[in-house]
């Protein structure tokens, strides 16, 4: 299996708090990489650092490399939108475009960065609708508000306008923490689907999700890698004690 | 008599005294808007709106030239007011993390409570000096300054009520800043930022003494920006200091008009504010 993501020396920073200590991990193509941890270990920090957006908070700072197919995102010659495109995300609420309708939120991507063309932009945005299993839903209703669907339906579309952007890698922020366990179990089933054809990060504040979902698991606290493997030997046979304490259950 | 029974009367009685207060602060409004049309409703008719002012003595005439003066103002001072207070919003909420932006936040505060005859003095001499002429660029000018501390606090308080999320969102699609800024922040914005627009509008349509010296007055319909030019407060200004009842009866004309687009404009402004609540902000 060929690796898409490489993490080398990590180092991130808000100010002169250091949110994340000499990260090193490789992420494998079509795979589903798990980050679990307490709150505060600096999960959504990490994943905030593959796709530039840590830096878009004032006064954060990032050292060390992220390879993306060998090639150093933070390297001066390379574009953060480029990285962007290449790399979705998916945020912790669901996050709409109040101001545009259903179908522009889709097709967002595309339309703000100067795709006109009509039918281009109706394929795309049905195809990555259908991929969401969310066309049947709203197929009747485009043009009404992105914040006019329920919380599930709201996150599906997040997911949907993500893939709009056709990007290889997509990161996803604890998706489901704002969702009922039925949304949940939805979004759980796009994921499966989603890693037949994507690379996925995930952040997730629920071991028991990071199990079903995930291929590995990385195990963050106070900021530092404590360990990253199978997720299944994460979960059965952890090496460090303080893994096992957590995913047992006795912190966090 | 227990602290109980205590408690209620002082809670009535405070709750009678937040009444008195409330209804005090509707009586002068209401008055005035009562008094007013009560005077100025007889002259209004449609030689009032299309006819120029006619000597003392001759019956008729209107202020025909001070409507249309007031709108031509009105309509340079939005001219550069308004791109100027928006884009002063834009640079205090997206970029405004610096001693710079602190700086103009803090003199448009105070531009805010300058009086507006000391801003018309200002307009006077950058303008009217220079040009050797009262015109209507001057007294646009001076009216602009006043609208833009206005639009430019409400412009930042707008787009700073826009959720952090949705701007991460738009950047995560690898969506440029300008194009998030112009088509999700500004956007989502809007309503709020033209209400600000409005209000300076109404602001600015009633203002007085900074065009005394800047617009002047005209008696005539308007010919050029240069030149001055008539303004309905200038014109019921100088009608209701002169001796004549006949220029009285169209002050109070003037005066019912002017209400009555300030109370248009700030109306529309309310409907604004209404249409923003069917796309709450997601959270």
């Amino acid at each position: 299996m060929e690796e898409r993501v490489r993490i080398l020396d990590l180092n991130a920073y808000f100010g002169n708090i250091q949110a994340l200590k000499n990260i090193n991990i490789a992420v494998k193509e079509k795979m589903v990489t798990a980050i679990i941890g307490p709150s505060g270990c600096g999960k959504s920090t990490f994943i905030r650092c593959i796709n530039r957006l840590h830096e878009v908070v004032p006064g954060a700072k990032v050292s060390g490399k992220v390879l993306l197919d060998g090639r150093d995102i933070y390297s001066s010659g390379i574009d953060s939108i480029e990285i962007r495109q290449k790399i979705g995300m998916v945020f912790q609420k669901p996050n709409p475009f109040p101001v545009l309708s259903i179908y522009d939120n889709v097709a967002a991507g595309l339309k703000l960065n100067g795709i006109k063309k009509k039918d281009y932009l109706d394929e795309i945005v049905e195809q990555a609708l259908r991929m969401c299993a969310l066309w049947d839903e709203v197929k009747d209703k485009l043009n009404a508000s992105g914040v006019s669907l329920s919380g599930g339906q709201q996150q599906r579309l997040c997911i949907a306008r993500a893939l709009a952007v056709k990007p290889e890698v997509i990161l996803f922020d604890e998706p489901c923490s704002a969702l009922d366990p039925i949304s949940t179990g939805k979004i759980e089933e796009l994921l499966f689907q989603l890693r037949q054809k994507y690379t996925i990060i995930i952040v997730t504040h629920n071991m028991q999700q990071a199990a079903r979902v995930s291929d590995y698991t990385a195990f963050f606290l106070m900021g530092e890698l404590i360990e990253f493997g199978k997720t299944q030997d994460i979960f059965t046979k952890p090496e460090d004690t303080r893994t096992e304490a957590y995913i047992t259950g006795r912190f966090g | 008599m227990n602290i109980y029974k205590k408690r209620q009367i002082v809670n009535k009685l405070m709750c009678a005294l937040a009444f008195l207060c409330a209804i005090f602060t509707l009586v002068p409004l209401i008055s005035i808007f009562g008094y007013v049309l009560s005077k100025g409703i007889t002259s209004i008719n449609l030689d009032f709106f299309i006819n120029l002012p006619k000597p003392v003595g001759e019956p008729g005439g209107g202020m025909g030239n001070a409507i249309v003066g007031t709108i031509i103002l009105i309509g340079l001072s939005c001219l550069w007011a308004i791109p100027v207070g928006v884009f002063g919003g834009v640079y205090l909420a997206e970029f405004g993390n610096n001693k710079l932006a602190a700086t103009v936040r803090f003199t448009a505060d105070v531009l805010n409570g300058i009086p507006s005859i000391v801003i018309g003095v200002f307009a006077y001499t950058l303008f009217v000096l220079p040009m050797k002429s009262f015109s209507a660029v001057s007294g646009a000018f001076a009216l602009g300054i006043i609208m833009i501390p206005t639009i430019m606090r409400t412009t930042e308080e707008m787009l700073r009520m826009v959720p952090r999320t949705l701007r991460e969102a738009a950047l995560a699609l690898g969506i440029s800043q300008f194009r998030m800024i112009v088509s999700i922040a500004l956007k989502t914005a809007l309503p709020g930022i033209l209400t600000g627009i409005l209000l300076a509008i109404a602001r600015i349509a009633g203002e007085t003494a900074p065009l005394l010296f800047t617009a002047f007055g005209n008696s005539f319909w308007h010919q050029s920006l240069g030149q001055p030019i008539a303004a309905l407060p200038l014109q019921i200004f100088a009608y209701a200091i002169s001796p004549f009842d006949d220029w009285h009866r169209q002050a109070w004309a003037g005066a019912f008009v002017l209400i009555f687009i300030v109370f248009l404009i700030s109306f529309i402004s309310r409907f604004i504010i209404g249409l923003r609540y069917k796309f709450p902000a997601s959270r």
